[in-house]
């Protein structure tokens, strides 16, 4: 069991236990981690870990999968997300995602953002107008678009599409941010962008990044879980992970010995 | 030498059979425009039949054919989307979903004039509809359901995983989701199955005999429980019952000019309805 | 989220219904077909004769109903299947990529074009055509409806075909053409042997579009309820049976239950062949 080593703040995600899988094979083993509030965690690991899988059982995400099964606890706010009879709408609505494609609907800037809000209820359109550009400017975009929010949105660049997606997850004000190798698909200009905005972002959000870019988790992340066939092998701050890691495998995977 | 003689040979066979169709396809549009067209002007579309239709216009078909194929839709078209997003949306593999396709498959094989008869023994006897333009069109109906539940689907599956993701991530319930991130741009695959639909409608002859045909009558329908006169059964009519078929064969090559120009329209429609969303959503 | 629920039950039912359609229609077809099991019984279907209008006796034989389908089906067949299996080998692997996107839906266009259309051009082009060219007394005949039944078969066997020919991975082709086949040999011992499970099931589809169909037949084959082999003679199928004398029976006599019996019939022979042109295609992945 990885426990957090030194005095940690507040905790926003408490894992106990937790095992996942699709069908008969077991995806995720017996994980437990807790991941702390307004900070960034990075997720690391080979492709095939399990990172993103475990990334998508924290806003339940796998629910839509036929056949998947979870055991053990998942706790946001002292809340079991997977007992408690909790309303996944809502439980998604706090928990916030960025896809690792960027994946605008294809219609304006503006109904983009707005979607979220209006399907949350919000009619008013001075208030969603409001929203928009808060959310716009969180995520540094609004200069650049608020002269045509209402073009479509898949003519924007792809850096710029990812950024709408984010500022897309904000819109319904969630509490954590989950983002699946949010920069992946994306030059390096665009993607030290929205590293830059990612570390503008923690001081509001809690957000949880899987990166299969080690360079990356070092640069935006507080703390890094180093993931490895389905277990989590090591957890702890960015900087000791990286500098000191405990486990061999840890050790061997940032060193480049595989993956 | 020999080897490529006789690929290049097959080669023709090929494409002399190919085109031999091709060419059997275009002199049977040719004839029929070529005769019909000049029957085709504004008397004849607008005018009411008669002496039992061998003079005068078609107005009455024109218009049986339009309220049938409209009520057809209407009828079909909630019914087809339904199940289409049922079998995309929601469908977990098993028996239901397995007999549920296999009940389409069977419903686009019945042949049109068992339709027919059903449609006389459930429609016009046992609900006591008569025969009438609501017997008719829940006849064709069922006729079309098949076509607009494949071509719905199809569009349905077509409208990528990352849209639902979206917006299921953003905390909307599925319905939400399917409502607005699915079927928003699924539209052009089902408008496109509306349109195949009603232009299967619109040419079947089989199920309205027996279910709301009428051979001649020189008036507008005024109520769902009206008898109409329609284009295919008019053809029929002038073709094969009247009793001087060469006297009224411009009659005839003028509705099946009429007929066909709805029918192939509506399928040219379907087309560019789908290129021109095509264009819109590129994803 | 129980709104969720909700909403989703009514999507199963929604989807539900094709099932109850297709139990309705055998619900009615027998309904209004079953009392002619205790009077005349079923064996008076088994006839050789259908005389259902007589002064004397009344005889109910689908026999020469079902001969006048098999020869005009027979016909439709032996014509339409060798010549879209060529049309869909040429399009689907000797055209160009543009040729092909007009020939396919140009011929999928004859699908389109209604059946009361075709027999209306069956009946004032091809019909004399037939007279003239055997020298008969009238063009009306089994062999004018089967020519008419392949117009109306070609769409449906090329375009299925087509689609199966395709699907056949582009590795097979590279396979034989390493070790030196022509394209000729690659197409005619490698593709078309792969995608034969999917001809077949097109030949299936198509067949049971030519058995149900009404219209044409009804207004070329003469109609007349003969036992014949003699492609030149006039014929009556099942479909041209019911549609011609629906009209004119009286509701719920013999003749009427009749007639819905031949149409249980074709109902059940349409249905057998798409259930098995479905497990064909299913089998051999063609179909989702």
């Amino acid at each position: 069991m990885v426990r957090e080593e030194t005095a940690s703040p507040s905790v926003a995600i408490e894992v106990n236990n937790l095992s996942f899988y699709y069908g008969a094979s077991q995806a995720l083993f017996d994980i437990s981690i807790s991941i702390p509030e307004r900070q960034v965690t990075a997720l690391i690991g080979p492709s095939g870990c399990g990172k993103s899988t475990f990334l998508r059982t924290l806003n339940r995400m796998n629910d839509i999968i036929d056949g998947t099964k979870v055991e053990g606890d998942i706790l946001i706010n002292k809340a079991n997300i997977y007992r408690d009879k909790i309303d996944v709408v809502n439980l998604r609505k706090r928990v916030g995602m960025v896809f690792q494609k960027s994946n605008p609907f294809p219609k304006s800037i503006f109904e983009n953002i707005a979607y979220g809000p209006r399907i949350h209820g919000i009619k008013d359109k001075e208030k969603l107008g409001e929203l928009v550009k808060q959310s716009l400017q969180q995520a540094g975009l609004w200069e650049e678009v608020k002269d045509r929010l209402d073009n479509n949105a898949v003519g924007l660049s792809g850096g710029q599409q990812q950024r709408l997606c984010i500022a897309r997850a904000l819109a319904v004000q969630p509490e954590i941010l989950l983002m699946d190798e949010p920069a992946s698909a994306l030059d390096p200009k665009s993607t030290a962008r929205v590293e830059e905005l990612i570390d503008e972002l923690k001081t509001k959000y809690t957000i949880v990044i899987v990166t299969h870019n080690m360079q990356q988790a070092a640069r935006v992340s507080d703390r890094t879980a180093f993931f490895y066939e389905g277990r989590l092998v090591e957890f702890g701050k960015t900087n000791r992970l990286f500098t000191n890691p405990k486990e061999k495998q840890t050790e061997d995977y940032i060193t480049g010995r595989f993956g | 030498m020999n080897r490529q003689l006789k690929e290049t040979i097959t080669i023709q066979l090929l494409r002399f059979t190919t085109y031999a169709i091709v060419c059997v396809v275009g002199y049977i549009l040719l004839d029929i425009i070529r005769h019909g067209l000049p029957v085709l002007n504004w008397a004849f579309l607008s005018e009411m039949p008669r002496r039992g239709g061998s003079e005068g216009g078609i107005l009455p078909a024109i218009v049986g054919t339009l309220y049938l194929t409209l009520g057809t839709v209407a009828i079909a078209l909630p019914v087809g989307i339904g199940t289409a997003i049922y079998l995309s949306e929601y469908a977990a593999p098993g028996r239901l979903t397995e007999t549920i396709r296999l009940a389409i498959t069977t419903l686009a094989g019945v042949p049109s004039i068992v339709f027919g008869l059903f449609g006389l023994g459930l429609f016009v006897l046992f609900c006591q509809f008569g025969p009438s333009l609501l017997a008719g069109s829940l006849t064709l109906a069922c006729m079309v359901l098949p076509i607009i539940i494949v071509t719905s689907e199809e569009s349905l599956r077509a409208v990528p995983q990352a849209f639902r993701e979206a917006s299921l991530a953003l905390g909307a319930t599925k319905w939400q989701a399917i409502r607005t991130a699915v079927l928003p741009y699924s539209l052009a695959g089902i408008i496109t199955g509306a349109i195949l639909g009603i232009g299967r409608a619109a040419g079947e002859t089989a199920p309205i005999l027996l279910t709301v045909a009428a051979f001649f009558l020189p008036r507008l329908p005024a109520s769902i429980f009206d008898q109409v006169m329609a284009l295919p059964y008019h053809l029929y009519i002038l073709a094969t019952q009247h009793p001087d078929t060469t006297k009224v064969l411009p009659l005839q090559y003028g509705t099946a000019l009429a007929l066909l120009t709805m029918v192939l329209g509506l399928s040219l429609g379907a087309i560019l309805v789908r290129v021109h969303f095509r264009r819109k959503y590129q994803w | 989220m129980n709104k969720d629920r909700a909403i989703q039950i009514g999507f199963t039912g929604i989807a539900s219904s094709s099932i109850l359609v297709v139990g309705l229609i055998f619900l009615f077809l027998f309904k209004e077909a079953v009392p002619f099991v205790k009077q005349p019984g079923l064996t008076a279907l088994l006839d050789s004769r259908w005389i259902p209008v007589s002064f004397q006796l009344e005889r109910f034989g689908i026999l020469p109903l079902a001969a006048g389908t098999l020869l005009v089906t027979g016909i439709a067949m032996l014509v339409s299947v060798p010549l879209s299996a060529l049309a869909a080998v040429y399009i689907a692997e000797v055209a160009h990529p543009l040729e092909r996107e007009i020939l396919k839906p140009f011929i999928e266009l004859l699908a389109s074009i209604p059946s009361v259309v075709l027999g209306f051009f069956g009946l004032v082009v091809l019909a004399p055509l037939i007279k003239q060219l055997f020298g008969l007394n009238s063009g009306l005949n089994a062999f004018t409806g089967g020519l008419l039944l392949a117009l109306m078969a070609i769409p449906t066997i090329v375009s299925v075909s087509e689609d199966a020919i395709n699907s056949v991975p582009t590795s097979f082709r590279n396979g034989s053409m390493a070790l030196g086949a022509s394209r000729m040999q690659t197409i005619w011992r490698v593709v078309v042997p792969a995608a034969l499970p999917g001809i077949l099931g097109a030949v299936m589809l198509g067949t049971g579009r030519v058995i149900g169909e009404t219209m044409a037949v009804l207004m070329v084959t003469g109609n007349a309820a003969l036992i014949t082999s003699n492609p030149l003679s006039p014929v009556r199928t099942m479909t041209a049976s019911i549609a011609a004398e629906m009209g004119e029976v009286p509701f719920g006599s013999i003749h009427y239950q009749a007639l819905f019996w031949v149409g249980i019939i074709l109902l059940l022979i349409t249905f057998g062949l798409n259930f098995v042109a479905r497990r064909v295609s299913v089998r051999y992945g063609m179909m989702r």
